[in-house]
């Protein structure tokens, strides 16, 4: 489509995580006032390439399935603004880091998602449907940390931007041990002391460098970094009562 | 690779090591001052316990420290997925070999 008015040039990071395939293709995009990275996605795949493989859904900042990186850095492209990210009047988009690549713009979360569960994410109640709702005071300590942590909506973002796992890809990264803090603090949790257990282990919070990309980058504006110094604290006081 | 033990004993050794490190820089540049020579240092160093327990604990806390930090740089940067425990510990032997061969020749 021959564009009239202001271009964007955008260069796409195609291919597979094989790397047989892997090459940028560049295409020119007509710019718009408030468009975002997805809607410049979605322009090239309805207009310039339909063989262009990308992730979203909700496309409102909820469901956190279109993450990618833009001009070096992890984004929620739904509700990114262009104008808040281009440079010198080019993008560059390309796959989450971390992550295996599906093929082009979609990367496989299963490594995501099962360290998620690794980290001890799954919630075990204290009590059935037929116990009496128990009381959780809204002001105790423990409840305001855990709804600190509790926006989180799976993108990835943190664990992509994380040196850690760069570096240690066992690592259990924010995102998971973010999870894991909150049912630390849950009242409700039945297992807090297995969930420290976890993240004790070898890829556990112990190896964050606190470097802080994902307090940072999170566009839900979270706080996995202190996530992570509050397990910290909690195993490290733990260790020293011998429990 | 880090555990919360690793983790701990490089903690403990760290903090153990900022007081060594500060009385170790004042006493160095207290030392000079009057133009001491090393014989007049080793001197005051050799038979004093509280000397020989002060550079002892500190080389043991830098042995650990470093050690563990080893590992991880090891397991970060060089990507090594096995040996690292060896690694760790022959670092350890031999950083606390070394600083215990010159704590014993500056205090006995």
């Amino acid at each position: 489509m021959p564009a009239s008015g202001p271009t964007l040039s955008v260069a796409v990071h195609r291919g597979t995580s094989d790397g047989s395939t892997l090459r940028v293709d560049h295409f020119t995009v007509p710019a718009h006032d408030s468009q975002t990275v997805l809607d410049v996605v979605t322009w090239i795949q309805q207009n310039a390439d339909a063989t262009l493989t990308y992730r979203f859904a909700c496309r409102v900042g909820m469901c956190g399935s279109c993450a990618m990186t833009v001009n070096g850095v992890a984004r929620w492209t739904c509700r990114t603004h262009v104008s808040k990210v281009i440079r010198d009047g080019r993008l560059e988009i390309g796959p989450l880091r971390n992550l295996p690549v599906i093929k082009d713009l979609a990367v496989d979360m299963d490594p995501f998602f099962d360290k998620w569960a690794a980290a001890g994410g799954s919630h075990a109640p204290t009590a059935t449907r037929y116990d009496p709702v128990v009381d959780i005071d809204p002001q105790a300590p423990e409840r305001v940390a855990a709804n600190a942590g509790i926006e989180c909506i799976n993108c990835s973002v943190c664990y992509a931007s994380c040196d850690t796992v760069a570096g240690n890809p066992a690592y259990l990264g924010p995102a998971a041990l973010n999870r894991a803090w909150t049912l630390v603090n849950d009242l409700k949790h039945a297992d807090t002391k297995g969930v420290l257990d976890v993240v004790s282990g070898s890829g556990g919070c112990h190896n964050c460098h606190s470097i802080g990309s994902c307090t940072a980058l999170c566009p839900n504006e979270l706080d996995p970094l202190s996530s992570i110094a509050g397990l910290k604290r909690a195993t490290t006081r733990r260790a020293f009562r011998g429990r | 690779m880090l555990t919360l033990r690793l983790y701990l004993a490089q903690r403990i050794s760290a903090m153990l090591m900022v007081p060594f490190v500060i009385v170790h820089l004042i006493a160095m540049i207290y030392a000079i001052q009057g133009g001491l020579s090393a014989a007049e240092i080793l001197g005051r160093t050799q038979g004093s316990a509280f000397w020989f327990a002060f550079y002892g604990l500190f080389v043991v806390a830098a042995a650990v420290h470093g050690a563990i930090g080893l590992r991880v740089i090891a397991a970060e940067w060089l990507r090594l997925a096995r040996g690292l425990d060896l690694l760790m510990w022959a670092a350890g032997a031999l950083f606390l070999g070394l600083g215990a061969r010159a704590v014993l020749a500056v205090t006995l």
